[in-house]
């Protein structure tokens, strides 16, 4: 494997730091984006994944989330203004998992190996080590893996980690008719970024800004928006952040708590062999015996 | 586990708080017995990640053009085995080709789900005939379509063809056929398209190159 594993969840053994690896990323500029799904349908093809086909629900939406079948689905927002309704804005975004450089996923899960973070940032989810629990969806800050109905294991994006470790760039980037999604390693995708702003900003939209959130240290899926100081108009959290729950339990707690069972277990052991077990002897028995006899 | 259990029948059990020479061996072999089932198995297996296999890596590779639009973008048919005699191939992965100009590797919803529309039970993959009045299809051989079309249009050229106008000037044209070629083609190929049908007269040439 080309890759090293730089983060494996549950895991407390060091991992290889020696090598070096480049830092990749992908880049999605929401204002290049036409919302024609090829990502969609490119990932679905690479991944050899087939969702249901669902039903309209009167937007764009279709599916209408992220499902263990649709590792990223387009999401139209319409931005309305009451004072002018022919100022009205269309956004569209493609959702899927962010690949934080920090990931709450990873923190929060409990198997060992079930979640990995490769050296090029990749944050990968190894379905044969999965459990089921769920605790990746509550520990993602951005609501991304799903809990498939068909083996209870958790799935979403894996930024094609298989084709990214031989070279090529992820399923829905090779296939985006527009070059709104891009890939190339962090530091080019940030440089790319930073000049299409200028350009936006140049084109008058003041506040368009790249979506790279510092709380989760960073993501490998950076965001272009038009309005960066509202990324909740396209259902971005404003500062996503890990869940204070998940840090305490996969933080604190959990070396106190196994240091806690380490030493009941080793005192309970101590404390058999040296005391053994509290028995009654006969004569206090057949006294009890008595005494309640008597009592009848 | 037999001498623990074995434990409650020393002699010297608790009569002080500290580990006599017995105690110490029973927690010992204890401890022993403990991480030996370790050892042996007993315990959570290391669980190795890797990616998964990258699916493509000895598949054979065929270019070719999507049928959908005019646009013509160029794909690749990736297949598997090396076309081996005794190999069966499948198309197992499709999507864009690169080094075509067109589309350099990007394609669209409907593009990049060619292998769907290969495999679609629905798929037209033999000439079928609906006979005037009726309402069924009927699947006939390529060589019936072809000599069934060759008829018609040998018919309605008899019938049809004009080789002068109202005012007796040459012209030589075919009317009542029309033709709606292939979008999806390249200049050869659209080159021998007009190069028949105008031959035989035919004005009515279309084709689908528009979006």
């Amino acid at each position: 494997m080309a890759l090293d594993i730089i983060r494996r969840s549950a895991t407390t053994t060091p991992t290889p730091q020696a090598r070096d690896s480049v830092e990749l990323a992908k880049l999605i500029d929401t204002t290049r984006c036409i919302g024609c799904k090829a990502c969609q349908v490119a990932c679905m093809e690479w991944n050899d994944i087939r969702d249901d086909v669902g039903s309209v629900d009167g937007t764009y939406n279709n599916p209408t989330d992220l499902t263990s079948s649709s590792w990223t689905v387009m999401r139209f927002f319409e931005k309305e203004d009451p004072n002018d309704r022919f100022n009205f804005e269309w956004l569209i975004r493609k959702d899927g998992c962010m690949h934080c450089a920090d990931p709450g996923c990873l923190k929060a899960c409990p198997s060992p190996g079930a979640i990995v973070q490769y050296s090029n940032g990749i944050v990968d989810f190894n379905q044969e080590n999965c459990i089921g629990c769920g605790y990746c969806v509550t520990g993602c800050p951005f609501n991304v893996p799903r809990i498939s109905k068909s083996d209870s294991k958790a799935y979403k994006c894996t930024l094609c980690s298989d084709r990214v470790a031989v070279g090529l760039e992820p399923a829905c980037v090779k296939t985006c008719p527009t070059g709104a999604i891009m890939f190339g390693t962090k530091e080019q995708m940030t440089a790319q970024a930073e000049t299409r702003v200028t350009e936006l900003q140049g084109r008058g939209h003041a506040q368009a800004g790249a979506y790279d959130p510092a709380g989760v240290g960073g993501t490998h899926v950076m965001y272009v928006l038009k309005d960066a100081s509202q990324p909740q108009l396209m259902g971005l959290p404003d500062d996503p952040q890990i869940s204070p729950t998940v840090s305490l339990w996969k933080g604190v707690a959990k070396p106190v708590a196994m240091a806690g069972m380490a030493l009941a277990a080793i005192g309970g052991l101590f404390h058999y062999v040296m005391k053994g077990p509290n028995e009654v002897s006969k004569e206090v028995e057949a006294e009890v015996e008595k005494e309640l006899e008597a009592e009848k | 586990m037999t001498m623990l259990l074995a434990a409650h029948n020393d002699p010297h059990k608790g009569d002080e708080m500290h580990l006599n020479r017995r105690q110490f061996f029973k927690v010992a072999s204890a401890g022993l017995t403990g991480s030996s089932l370790v050892a042996m198995g007993f315990s959570p297996t290391a669980a190795l990640a890797e990616t998964r296999q990258f699916k493509l890596a000895r598949t054979t590779e065929t270019r070719n053009t999507c049928p959908y639009c005019s646009v013509a973008c160029g794909v690749i048919l990736y297949s598997l085995g090396d076309n081996a005699k005794n190999a069966k191939s499948r198309i197992i992965h499709i999507e864009g080709d690169p080094d075509n100009p067109v589309n350099r590797g990007s394609l669209c919803p409907k593009g990049a789900g060619l292998l769907d529309m290969v495999y679609s039970p629905k798929r037209l993959k033999h000439p079928e005939v609906r006979e005037p009045g009726s309402t069924e299809w009927k699947r006939i051989s390529w060589d019936e379509a072809f000599t069934r079309i060759a008829r018609h249009l040998k018919d309605d050229r008899d019938a049809n063809f004009e080789a002068t106008n109202a005012n007796g000037e040459i012209v030589n044209r075919w009317l009542s056929t029309g033709l709606l070629a292939s979008s999806a083609t390249n200049n050869e190929g659209g080159y021998l398209t007009h190069k028949v049908f105008r031959n035989l007269g035919i004005l009515n040439v279309d084709t689908q190159a528009r979006i």
